[in-house]
């Protein structure tokens, strides 16, 4: 391999295109993603130290490393961080990086938008993990029922950052949210109808809806909150008249549908791995986008699965239960759709595979349990048990991580240009396969043994020491194979084997162009006629059996260059000609979008001001809490120069995110078209 | 530049607005998944104030009246509803007022001939005049919520106090949004003129707009007249 110190072309090399400023001015959808991910893998990083720690407490009986305080704040933080700073944000930096890629587009609908998507995104997460520099960290659980999280019973600061983190947070994805729908929807390449788009962007579309329908519902229950805590109103009130399953309703509403948000993209990377490497296509492509949409309206109509404890009667018990096993149906058919799909297929078994299988497996055995506790009665037994812990870690780590680590072995060389060391990879895939089944398949066993989630520690003699033994010895596996994936990350980055455009014989656009792809993505923007282009160009066989239709090329008006591009595919119209300007090709050259005239959008610190002009806004209760606190201790005095830090820093933040946004929105995306100087 | 392979007039561009897959402007898809979004967050507060009609322990109530046992003082049924269908009318008609503004941004350049023409062609009468209902509207507004302190109704009082004030404040705070957002169109059509080419960035204004008066409807309906 003589090639592996050779530089990948364009690797953010020129002189315009690095440095610091670059990155905080930036708003090319490639370089966010790249962003996202890193910042998600330090978050997922920060949240599996809090479990090494949880796992390190309850190692053994009556364990003594940690206080009952701080274990409180390590379950909630661990939670809180994995679920919002992590996967989601995992996530995000897929969407962020392949839609635009996979649709044939430059950039996604609003770059601006998407640059203060992460902004908000990453000043959230630190202002929710400053707490534990002043040991105040969130500790009321990542689901925060309320009235336990109201001022009453939870005096201190801790709550506050979680309420307010998490209102920050929740712009973030909303912001981006309406940024992909819109790209989906409107930015998709000639020919590129919706039932061509790639199985990632369909789990990506579908995804935002959930976001953008689900988001609203938790940011009111934390307004009702907020507005206890802070202006002493009475919604979590029981004393007042208040329903104490109104926060729970409004929470799970929201919550359900997250857990899709949390596993929807996973399943989209992984039927982009699956097929790659297995050289077939899809199995049964139409019912893989139904059984998306499925699981998503139906996600809408199980939330009060998570509150059979409470008491609902029988009829809600009844009709939640049937909702909750009605979406182990397109569940399951995705499943085995992966698994036909594998079924005489030419398997290769690299390390993006071995993960994609991993979370068939692991899934399969949380969807189970899943089917298990949709049963009011067996519910019962097992709810607030580690057995309910063994069954979401089975679909979030099995489920969810493995899909991304799937999406992330896949995709790196087309973040970075280069290839993840397979042999690091497959020593990472292993650890984690035998450390997660390690941990969290005893807590099934412990769990119904009764012992309870959120207790910092226990007695022994009650049948739990081996299981938790076991756990924790499986947490460490998972820890050294982290420590391997990221040496493996930062050795790769450097000097990994270079990529090429398409290292996997992928079927799909992202593959077509450089790696990693120049800034405007495609010198032409394909014409598409069919599911797979690339592998019609370079591996027609694969795809002679996948219909080939010219449903929709009509109604997209397909012209360019004078030619009618919308010409059905040639094995159903039977011509054998493909547009010879305008179909699919492999990009291999390099130029700037300055020689190819091709209007990019200005880089902009605007979107980075707003954002943080709305975190410092929203600083600011903080210091009326404090305000608070000193009146009721009599100290006037310190009342007075708290509520006067409050209004200054809360005018002040909302000054510099008005002024900002004003700034952003008068200034056009593009200082100089092209078009209109030639 | 002649080593550059391809011709730039035939790359579709993509921040063209006229080469989108659905030909419709990106912003528009963008404020109607918003207003999908704000709807969820409107149900959940009117579904709150709903589950929470009739729970509150002490008074004033929306309805009816209540003697504090107490201190036996009598508080009248605090909702005002022909001031509120007043102010009511007030938002309707700025929605008309909206309309009007966005037709003529459209036919900008088309000639009027007649006084009605030109007042009906003015953009700038037609947004000052929905922002200045918008306004009015918050008056009104802000006369209820002064007025309900008055007799003895905050937003620590009852669950009816925390639920009521939260849903129309926060319809109130949309409202503000929307005239300052009308308010900076008004500017801008002052100092370069709007036109036709601006279609767009008045048109999601409007619906902006109309969704927050669609809200009020349903908020009007749910908490003043039903009782």
């Amino acid at each position: 391999m003589a090639t592996i110190a050779a530089n990948p072309p364009h690797a953010y090399a020129d002189d315009a295109h690095s440095g610091v400023w670059s990155w905080l001015a930036t708003v090319d959808h490639k370089r966010i993603g790249t962003l996202y991910l890193f910042t998600a893998l330090f978050f997922f990083m920060v949240g599996g130290l809090e479990a090494e720690i949880i796992r390190a407490q309850l190692q053994g009986p009556n364990g003594k490393l940690v206080s009952a305080e701080v274990y409180n704040q390590l379950f909630t933080m661990h939670g809180t961080t994995m679920i919002f700073l992590a996967i989601m944000p995992l996530s995000a930096a897929f969407f962020n990086f392949l839609i635009p890629l996979q649709i044939g587009a430059r950039d996604v609908a609003f770059p601006r938008l998407n640059a203060f998507s992460y902004w908000v995104y990453l000043l959230g997460g630190i202002f929710i993990n400053v707490s534990w520099l002043i040991h105040a960290a969130p500790d009321g659980g990542w689901f925060g029922y309320a009235p336990l999280t109201t001022r009453p019973f939870s005096p201190g600061m801790n709550i506050d950052f979680w309420v307010l983190g998490l209102q920050i947070l929740g712009v973030s994805s909303l912001a981006a949210g309406f940024n992909f729908i819109t790209t989906i929807i409107n930015m998709r390449a000639p020919g590129m109808n919706l039932m061509r788009m790639p199985m990632f962007t369909w789990a990506a579309f579908v995804t935002q809806f959930l976001i953008v329908l689900a988001f609203p519902v938790i940011t009111i229950a934390l307004v009702f909150l907020m507005f206890d805590r802070f202006f002493g109103t009475q919604f979590y009130e029981v004393a007042a008249g208040a329903d104490p399953l109104l926060w729970q309703h409004l929470f799970w509403v929201f919550g359900h549908p997250e857990v899709y948000i949390l596993i929807l993209p996973a399943f989209g990377l992984v039927s982009e791995v699956v097929p790659t490497y297995s050289k077939k296509p899809i199995f049964g492509y139409p019912v893989m986008v139904f059984s998306l949409i499925l699981i998503a309206f139906l996600g809408f109509g199980v939330w009060a699965h998570h509150m059979f404890a409470v008491g609902m009667g029988p009829v809600a018990d009844t009709v939640f239960g049937v909702t909750t096993m009605l979406i182990a149906i397109p569940t399951g058919v995705k499943i085995f759709n992966w698994l036909a799909t594998m079924h005489g297929g030419s398997l290769r078994f690299t390390t993006a595979m071995l993960f994609a299988i991993g979370l068939v497996a692991f899934f399969t055995i949380g969807g189970l349990s899943g089917v298990m506790h949709a049963s009011p009665p067996a519910d019962l037994q097992q709810t607030d048990t580690y057995f309910i812990v063994a069954h979401f870690h089975y679909v979030l780590f099995g489920g969810s991580m493995m899909g991304i680590f799937a999406g992330i072995y896949h995709y790196f060389p087309k973040f970075s240009g280069r290839l993840l060391s397979e042999g690091l990879g497959k020593a990472h895939f292993w650890l984690m396969a035998i450390g997660m089944n390690l941990t969290f398949f005893p807590m099934h066993f412990s769990g119904l043994l009764g012992m309870p989630r959120r207790i910092y520690r226990y007695d022994a003699g009650q049948g739990w020491d081996g299981f938790n033994l076991a756990s924790s010895i499986g947490a460490y596996i998972l820890g050294v194979g982290m420590i391997i994936f990221v040496w493996n990350v930062i050795k790769s980055w450097r000097s990994g084997q270079v990529a090429g455009n398409d290292p996997w014989g992928a079927p799909t656009l992202e593959w077509m162009i450089p790696s990693p792809p120049p800034e405007y993505n495609f010198a032409r923007i394909p014409v598409v006629t069919s599911r797979y282009p690339l592998w019609d160009m370079k591996q027609p066989q694969l795809t002679a059996e996948v219909p080939h239709t010219a449903h929709g090329d009509r109604a997209v008006q397909v012209d360019i260059a004078g030619k009618d591009a919308g010409t059905p595919h040639p094995k159903t119209a039977g011509s054998g000609t493909r547009p010879a300007e305008s179909g699919p090709h492999i990009e291999t050259e390099s130029f700037t979008a300055r020689q190819l005239g091709i209007p990019m959008p200005d880089p902009t610190i605007k979107p980075l001001i707003t954002a943080l002009g709305m975190c410092i806004m929203l600083c600011a209760p903080l210091f009326m809490h404090h305000a608070q606190m000193m009146e009721a201790a009599g100290n006037a005095a310190a009342q007075k120069s708290a509520m006067t830090m409050f209004w200054v820093i809360a005018l002040g933040g909302a000054a510099l995110m008005v002024a900002s946004l004003y700034n952003w929105l008068l200034t056009p995306l593009e200082s100089h078209h092209p078009h209109a100087t030639e | 530049m002649t080593s550059v392979p391809i011709g730039a007039a035939s790359v579709t561009d993509a921040h063209d607005p006229h080469a989108t897959s659905t030909g419709l402007d990106n912003k528009k898809i963008a404020i109607w998944a918003f207003i999908g979004s704000e709807c969820m967050l409107f149900a959940s507060l009117i579904s709150t104030y709903l589950i929470y009609k009739g729970r509150s322990k002490v008074g004033p109530f929306p309805h009816e009246v209540w003697t504090d046992p107490m201190t036996g003082q009598k508080m009248k049924a605090i909702l005002n509803i022909p001031v509120t269908s007043a102010s009511t009318f007030v938002l309707l008609m700025s929605s008309l007022a909206m309309v009007l503004a966005l037709a003529a941004v459209q036919h900008k350049n088309v000639p009027k001939r007649t006084t009605g023409e030109r007042i009906l062609g003015s953009s700038q009468l037609w947004l000052m005049m929905t922002a200045l209902l918008g306004i009015t509207f918050l008056g009104f507004q802000a006369y209820e919520f002064t007025s309900f302190v008055h007799e003895g109704l905050t937003i620590r009082t009852n669950l009816f106090g925390s639920s009521f004030f939260t849903l129309t404040g926060f319809h109130g705070a949309h409202v503000t949004a929307g005239v300052i957002w009308l308010l900076t169109l008004f500017a801008i059509d002052r100092k370069r003129g709007l036109g036709p080419r601006d279609e767009v960035n008045v048109d999601i204004a409007a619906l902006y707009w109309h969704f927050v008066d669609v809200v009020w409807i349903a908020i009007f309906t749910l908490v003043y007249l039903i009782q």
